[in-house]
């Protein structure tokens, strides 16, 4: 084999610590090796262009690039040397920038790692072979997990671009957090005139199967072809037959269940339907509170009902849905507060979230859009915000800024003024983080036309003082305390990963982060792609997100669904496992090892033997180290390969 | 290359492809700084790991071997890792038996979004491969032959 | 009780003098509650505030020293009544963590730091070694009828990290057992709010204006009495309770109790044992509204 090498400096990002032509110097001693060279950017044009004319020029037959981490640009390469006419498999990346330049400043030592690495890679690739994909046929069907407006606006781009769309809501309701909202910043426009209109589209558009109340149960399969069971949880209505006229709400004798949609403020019946312009318009039975399932008595709803719909009997029903493509747009949940013993722990009625204040501004909320104390139903005179609750904050956990709750605040204090004419708005910050298209001018509206008082500093403390709540906390900017007496206290509530989005990422193996949040591909060039191929995310599961940044995620992830789409077969990976039928013994713990059914039994000249369904084989190797004959080797990571890398280090 | 002499020691890592080694990848994007004796070697998944690959490295001199792969339960391949666990820790039990020191092997879990976490492993396994010193290798006229029949052996 | 609780006990400075009743009604209840209290010897002041403002390895050395003393009587835990010479203790014991630092110290001592004694208050080893149960189940003479506001002070709780006991904004201790002893906790919100602490001396101001907002706010709460668990914060409430009402005006007459006192009273101890009688703030009428339920029914016994 004849071997070109190429280092490159990645502008100063290698060069600045590592001697990369040393290192090609040193590459054109290793065996094999017929070329070797540093390069200013290999990735650029021209560096590409270098390396399709080396191998023309030197008839290369394998090439290895020095340079970032295969992660970043193994694709690109393998383009590279295909235009060249080389199979995209006879080229070898060693990551000299992530694993060398950037964790390390002795140029010595990195030099000589490097050099190491780069004869790993070329050892590998002595045992390299060309490897050649299949074509699979694929299923253009996209599931969407999800009805926030992020899947809203994923599967309804899907489903106009022609795609047959599985959406799946956890709730009884799509609409997600901003259902919840009375109005959006900066325009102050409705909410819920904005968003309503597209969820009636979710509900009538021929291409979009919706499960709502349900949840994803399993995921099998692979990009092209996921089997994904669904678990539609018992509702004890029949949804087939409920019309969502209400009657069973008014005559329900359970008025105390947590009425979830408007965040506990205010309760509902038992069986209800969270707000008027719910979709589905459905009739739900929150169990915790049927007297009927809880004590066998009451049934009343089932008596009133006109089309006969309830049913105490029903129990979780299981779908399985066949698709292609999957887009997570799981969302995000608030962040409990109550840790915070400083603001009450929860103790004050008096001091309430943002989103509970959002469902009190509405008109369509508990009470009707008047602002109402819940201790004792008085419109409260001053109003006080307290900023970056679960924000900013090292000591609960959540270091991170949510980013749009400098935004709300502005909002809230602007509507509080609309409101209440007569009151005063008191906003304890951080910093103002309005960073969007209209934004800044958003909060200095809220200072100067709406008079928010702003105090840059922590509150320190809340208790009750008489009728009111006394709101001590740090003005830095004057650096003195300030006390502000305040009659209802709102909570800039922090987002955090949605409740179960770890076990919804562990079925659908994709990575998280620390804080539950999902991994993109890559922070800047694939932010809503993952690692798995045929996932995609959308919206706040990958991260907080205000409404515009969730509906262009929703928007791109459709993107990437309709481009996968777009060819009828998909090119399977050739990286896949290969059993060598003459070292096959049929003792089968391949089979009993895959983790995906990729391996068969078959019949040869009367032998039992194993064989690999190469459209199914994800190429993970497990039944490469488990074969207790070698003769099952997972392609481009065979023993040889990987031994061939160890010889190169320990041969000293 | 030759490892620097009074400086560096041969540890050989094996890291799974999806957590380990976009974790070590997330170390450099943070630029923690790390000890630069470490050599990676990429697989597929914790699963695709050998324990003969880890013998043949200690056998051919290496002074110490890093496995790491993805968290149990968050295997990209459902359950690579919890094969991987189970071979990687017998081989553990296994090397004093074998006349290795059971320090000069370690596995552990690392994900992609870890990087300081990879600092961390990377820093305190360097040290602890130092501590140990470099282990005492097959050499002499009859090298090669000792560890052809070892590897028969093997 | 199967196993009796032992812990070597460490009065601190304050119990000799100022707050002599909170050592003698710490003995008295936990003798009452067979709880073993073996004087530490020959131990010696923390330091108090003084001493960790100045230097932090001779601040802890001194509570090494009386940490060594302990582990010389074979007990593996202190326990001391004051909040100030637990934060001190701890503190040291948290600073020894550090290899260096401790060599600091054990050279100080010339002799190695112990780390293997484990340090609680009174509070703490009620709540959490003996149980709140068993406490009800000692109580003779229920408070029946008396509200009270149980009062932490900044330190015992605090900072969380190093105190480790009950919660750092909200802490429920002294609530619980009062509550098991009989009497009424209103919700104090001021419970780990400061009390101005040692600037009586050198700024007076300070505490009139921080423990008479103390004060308002319980009596607004409707408590009759407060109960604290911490020698300074009792004192500047009790003792300056006269100089506050002259510096804001007010005219408050609120029984400052250490929670111990109010634990012998419904053991049944006397008043004596619990050195009621060193109280600044005459309890009399306070204690005598309880008419002290059962009192007429065990002397008849």
């Amino acid at each position: 084999m004849k071997i070109g090498v190429f280092v490159c400096h990645c502008g100063s990002n290698i060069e600045g610590t590592v001697d990369t032509a040393a290192v090609a110097a040193a590459a054109r001693e290793f065996p094999g090796v017929a070329f070797a060279t540093d390069t200013m950017y290999t990735c650029s044009e021209p560096g590409q262009e270098e390396i399709v004319n080396a191998i023309k020029e030197h008839q290369l037959d394998g090439v290895v690039v020095a340079s970032c981490t295969p992660r970043m640009h193994e694709q690109t390469f393998r383009r590279t040397v295909e235009r060249a006419g080389l199979n995209r498999y006879l080229f070898e990346m060693a990551n000299i920038r992530e694993h060398v330049s950037w964790i390390g400043k002795d140029r010595e030592a990195n030099t000589n790692k490097a050099t190491d690495l780069v004869r790993m890679a070329a050892s590998k690739l002595l045992h390299n072979r060309p490897l050649l994909s299949k074509q699979f046929d694929i299923n253009k069907r996209v599931l969407i997990i999800g009805g926030g407006v992020a899947g809203i606006q994923a599967a309804l781009d899907c489903a106009e671009g022609g795609l047959e769309v599985v959406l799946v809501e956890k709730t009884t309701t799509i609409g997600g957090k901003m259902a919840k909202l009375d109005k959006t910043f900066p325009t102050v426009d409705c909410s819920c005139c904005i968003l309503g209109p597209r969820m009636v589209d979710v509900a009538q558009h021929p291409n979009i199967t919706l499960y709502a109340y349900s949840e994803i149960e399993e995921v099998s399969g692979y990009v092209g072809n996921f089997d994904v069971k669904v678990k539609k949880k018992a509702t004890y209505v029949d949804w087939d037959k409920c019309t969502g006229c209400g009657i069973c709400m008014t005559k329900c004798p359970s008025k105390k269940a947590t009425d979830y949609f408007n965040e506990g403020i205010g309760k509902t019946t038992a069986i209800n339907i969270p707000f008027p312009q719910a979709i589905p318009k459905k009739a739900k039975i929150d169990a915790d509170f049927c007297m009927k399932l809880q004590k066998g008595k009451c049934g009343i709803c089932a008596k009133v009902c006109p089309s006969g719909c309830i049913d105490f009997t029903q129990q979780d029903e299981f779908v399985t849905e066949k698709v292609g493509a999957i887009v997570a747009a799981t969302g995000f949940d608030l962040f409990d507060w109550t840790v915070y013993g400083e603001y009450g722990g929860g103790r004050y009625p008096d001091v309430i979230t943002s989103l509970q204040y959002e469902r009190m501004l509405s008109a369509s909320g508990p009470t009707g859009g008047h602002i109402k104390r819940p201790s004792d139903g008085k419109e409260p005179k001053n109003v006080v915000f307290i900023q970056c609750v679960g924000s900013r904050d090292k000591s609960v956990g959540r270091p991170y800024c949510t980013g749009f709750c400098c935004m709300y605040t502005a909002k809230q204090a602007i509507l509080t003024k609309d409101h209440l004419p007569e009151s005063q708005t008191y906003v304890f910050y951080m910093d103002i983080r309005a960073t969007g298209k209209n934004y800044d001018e958003f909060t200095r509206r809220a200072m100067e036309e709406y008079n928010a008082k702003y105090i840059r500093g922590r509150v320190s403390m809340i208790y009750p003082k008489g009728d009111s709540l006394l709101v001590r906390g740090a003005d830095t900017l004057m650096g003195t305390q300030v006390e502000v007496d305040a009659d209802l206290v709102v909570l800039a509530v922090g987002a955090e990963a949605a409740a179960g989005a770890a076990g919804l990422a562990e079925k659908l193996r994709i990575s998280y982060d620390s804080y539950g949040f999902y991994m993109e591909g890559h922070p800047k060039l694939k932010p809503v792609e993952t690692n798995t191929a045929g996932v995609y995310l959308a919206g706040s599961c990958q991260g907080p997100k205000d409404i515009p940044s969730s509906v262009a995620q929703g928007s791109a992830a459709a993107s990437k669904v309709l481009g996968l789409f777009s060819k009828d077969k998909l090119a399977s990976d050739p990286q896949v496992s290969v059993v060598d039928i003459k070292r096959c013994i049929g003792c089968g713990k391949c089979m009993k090892t895959c983790p995906f059914g990729a391996i068969k039994e078959i019949d040869f000249r009367g032998m039992k033997k194993a064989e690999v369904i190469e459209t199914v084989c994800q190429g993970c190797g497990i039944c490469t180290s488990t074969c207790p004959q070698g003769a099952a080797q997972l392609q481009h990571f065979t023993d040889n390969q990987i031994l061939s890398e160890v010889n190169a280090l320990c041969q000293f | 290359m030759p490892v620097l002499k009074g400086k560096e020691l041969r540890i050989v890592g094996f890291l799974c492809n999806w957590c380990s080694y976009g974790g070590a990848d997330t170390a450099g994007v943070g630029r923690f700084n790390q000890p630069t004796d470490l050599r990676i070697i990429r697989v597929p998944c914790s699963g695709r790991i050998d324990p003969l690959f880890i013998m043949k490295t200690l056998m051919n001199g290496a002074d110490g071997v890093l496995v790491s792969g993805c968290h149990p339960r968050d295997c990209h391949y459902a359950e690579g890792n919890f094969y991987a666990r189970r071979r990687l820790e017998v081989l553990h039990r296994f090397l004093p038996i074998l006349g290795f020191e059971p320090g000069r092997f370690e596995y552990t879990w690392v994900s992609a979004s870890e990087g300081q976490r990879w600092q961390q492993v990377v820093t305190r396994f360097t040290e602890q491969i130092h501590k140990l010193g470099p282990a005492p290798k097959i050499a002499g006229p009859e090298a090669s032959a000792t560890l052809r029949q070892m590897e028969a052996v093997l | 009780m199967s196993v009796s609780l032992t812990y070597a006990y460490y009065p601190g400075c304050s119990s000799t003098g100022t707050s002599i009743e909170y050592d003698m009604s710490s003995r008295a209840i936990c003798a009452a509650l067979d709880i073993t209290l073996t004087d530490v010897p020959n131990w010696s002041c923390c330091g108090s505030t003084p001493a960790h403002t100045v230097d932090h390895t001779l601040s802890s050395a001194l509570s090494a020293r009386n940490l060594c003393q302990v582990a010389s009587m074979g007990l593996t835990a202190a326990v001391t009544p004051c909040p100030s010479c637990l934060s001190n203790l701890k503190t040291a014991q948290h600073r020894m963590k550090n290899d260096s630092f401790r060599e600091k110290v054990s050279k100080l001592l010339d002799k190695p730091a112990d780390i293997t004694v484990e340090t609680k208050s009174v509070l703490q080893i009620l709540v959490e070694d003996y149980g709140i149960e068993k406490i009800k189940a000692k109580v003779k003479k229920p408070l029946t009828g008396l509200t009270v506001a149980a009062y932490y002070g900044c330190i015992m709780n605090r900072p969380a990290e190093i105190m480790n006991f009950d919660d750092r904004e909200h802490p429920m201790a002294m609530d619980n057992i009062m509550t098991a002893l009989g009497a009424t906790v209103v919700p104090f919100p001021l419970k780990v709010e400061c009390c101005g602490a040692s600037f009586g001396i050198p700024r007076k101001d300070v505490v009139m204006r921080l423990s008479g907002k103390l004060l308002d706010t319980a009596k607004e709460m409707g408590a009759m009495a407060l109960v604290t668990a911490c020698p300074l914060c009792q004192m500047n409430l009790d003792m300056r309770q006269e100089q506050i009402n002259s510096a804001n005006g007010s005219k408050h007459h609120m029984p400052i109790f250490y929670f111990t006192q109010l634990m012998g009273l419904a053991f049944g101890l006397t008043e004596k044992e619990l050195g009621i009688d060193k109280l600044c703030v005459n309890p009399r009428t306070v204690i005598d509204a309880l008419g002290m339920e059962g009192n007429s029914k065990e002397k008849s016994q």
